[in-house]
């Protein structure tokens, strides 16, 4: 129960100046609608394997991308409170260590998933199938997963102190291979063998697979399954790892 | 309320372990406010760290509040607030959202967390700034947001890690002025760390003095001053070679130590030196000696640590 009111109380906390600049969250789209624009029509005739417009296959990934971009540096702006002390602070209370985690993890997503709505009504005026609970079980597992990566983002930030160039170089170079070996660009079926097999043991991967599946419609299918097993496996891992890493950094 | 014993931490550094504290152990009763003195580095953050919670001892164990510090740290974090080193107020929050979610952190009501906000806004003088973002506040009114913060819900013990360091003259006795109302009217047991001596000095009912990583000294401002520094007198005469009769007639002091000619003027330092000025005064007359001057220099705490030491506080608060 003080696991619910806590993650209630840290992320109210955060929120607030989300909600005072909220402007910040349609510059975030701004990259996302380019990608629709000048990349999608890159796709017309490429064999995705989906029916219909190309959106249909390429929306879900970049949804996946954009979440997994975000959540994966949103650690940066713990390094700031790590410094000045205010972290600590929360530290000195008895806040559940996973709630202060996801607290600050779900204010990461709820603009992500403002912005993935806008990205799905745009783009549905441009071709893109809607398929509504579907499509809202997906946002729901990107929002498990995203606070799985997020609360991992936590413990790099944590565990590389006060070096902001550290927590960056890991940050990224963890990222940017997930991305790409996870098929968010084009159809890992058009790869050569040994870049197929390794996109296999992307957890990734699965992700984008489920949410593809979802965007068409398809709810009850293996691939949705396997999609939803990384999803909680990445959230339960990132928030046991989050959590032993408060619990024994020596700030 | 504080029963510490044997506290040890040592930290692994890339040289080697580094023994920051070394063995402490201290009782603080409920409503004493006590200081924690000492050049940095000598392990006063790290002992209140460990006592917050914040830092799980190497060895040894303490019970805060009642409740022990290892086993059951949520208990110890209900019952102290605790300012730390560091700015605890977030720069993109406002000054009333950050006491709020506070109180909430600390398990309050809503209703509740927003009455003592407002109570507490009204008490450190921040009431205009209640909508500001705290990254605007001056550094005086971001230390008694601070302190405001620390005492959301009205803690039993409250820990001040160097609460006025950075602050120029004025704030800190505004700060101070605050702290001392807050305890006169809620009998709240205070522990603070600082290595301002004037300000363990004027503020703390008993000091503890702590040199790498030890406690070396832990009495009352007046009594460690007594009996580890003493008070210095100085007498200068007018006449010259008269200050070899006057040593003399210093041996004879009780407890008389430190005795220096030098020049026209004679030091030594004994305990209890108004008492005893007038008396040497009266046996320097009777044998003659025309005085020119007469003090007595009461000893700071800087005499009594420099006693313990060899080394002064001072420059190692400048050093630092």
């Amino acid at each position: 129960m003080s696991f619910i009111t806590d993650t209630a109380t840290s992320f109210r906390r955060e929120i607030g100046p989300t909600l005072r600049s909220w402007y910040y969250i349609i510059f975030g789209i701004i990259q996302p609608l380019l990608y629709l624009g000048l990349f999608v029509p890159l796709l017309t005739n490429v064999p995705t394997g989906a029916e219909g417009s190309p959106l249909q296959w390429f929306v879900p990934g970049m949804v996946v991308m954009l979440v997994l971009f975000t959540t994966v540096s949103c650690g940066w702006a713990l390094t700031e409170e790590l410094m000045s002390g205010s972290f600590e602070r929360f530290l000195a209370t008895p806040m559940s260590r996973p709630a202060i985690l996801v607290g600050r993890a779900l204010k990461e997503l709820a603009p992500l998933l403002v912005q993935a709505l806008i990205i799905i009504v745009v783009a549905a005026s441009f071709g893109l199938q809607l398929h509504i609970l579907p499509m809202l079980i997906g946002l729901v597992l990107l929002l498990v997963f995203g606070v799985g990566v997020a609360a991992l983002s936590y413990a790099l930030a944590i565990a590389s102190k006060n070096d902001g160039s550290l927590f960056y170089m890991v940050s990224h170079s963890v990222a940017l291979p997930l991305m790409l070996l996870g098929g968010v660009l084009l159809p890992m079926e058009m790869a050569p063998d040994w870049l197929y097999i390794a996109s296999r043991f992307n957890p990734l991967t699965f992700l984008v697979e489920a949410e593809r599946a979802l965007f068409i419609g398809e709810v009850f299918s293996v691939t949705v399954l396997y999609g939803a097993l990384v999803a909680v496996a990445v959230a339960v891992v990132g928030i046991a790892i989050g959590a032993a890493t408060i619990r024994k950094a020596s700030l | 309320m504080i029963h510490a014993r044997d506290l040890a931490r040592t930290f692994k550094t890339k040289s080697g372990p580094v023994e920051a504290v070394r063995g402490v152990s201290l009782d603080v009763a409920e409503g004493e406010l006590v200081a924690f003195l000492g050049p940095n580095g000598a392990g006063k953050s790290t002992s209140v760290r460990m006592l917050t919670t914040l830092l799980p001892p190497s060895s040894g164990g303490a019970l805060v509040g009642g409740h022990d510090i290892v086993r059951d740290p949520a208990a110890v974090r209900r019952k102290i607030g605790y300012v730390g080193q560091g700015t605890g107020s977030g720069p993109y929050h406002r000054v009333r959202d950050e006491l709020i979610t506070q109180g909430r952190a600390q398990r309050m009501s809503a209703a509740d967390a927003r009455r003592r906000a407002d109570e507490l806004l009204g008490m450190l003088e921040l009431e205009g700034l209640a909508d500001r973002d705290c990254s605007s506040l001056s550094g005086g009114q971001r230390r008694r947001l601070d302190v405001a913060l620390g005492l959301m819900h009205t803690p039993q013990i409250l820990f001040l890690d160097e609460p006025s360091t950075g602050l120029d003259p004025h704030s800190r006795a505004n700060l101070w002025g605050h702290i001392t109302r807050v305890r006169k009217e809620s009998g709240m047991t205070i522990f603070l760390t600082t290595h301002y001596l004037d300000e363990a000095d004027m503020m703390a009912e008993r000091v503890m003095i702590m040199d790498h990583g030890r406690m070396i000294a832990d009495d009352t401002p007046e009594r460690l001053k007594a009996d580890l520094a003493g008070d210095t007198i100085r007498v200068s005469f007018l006449g010259d070679g008269e200050t070899v009769t006057a040593a003399e007639l210093a041996q004879n002091l009780p407890q008389a130590r430190d005795i220096a000619p030098n020049g026209r003027s004679l030091t030594l330092t004994v305990r209890d030196g108004e008492a005893i000025l007038p008396e040497f005064i009266a046996r320097l007359q009777a044998k003659g000696l025309d005085i020119a001057t007469a003090s007595v220099r009461r000893p700071t705490l800087d005499d009594v640590f420099l006693g313990l030491t060899g080394r002064s506080l001072r420059e190692n608060a400048v050093a630092a």
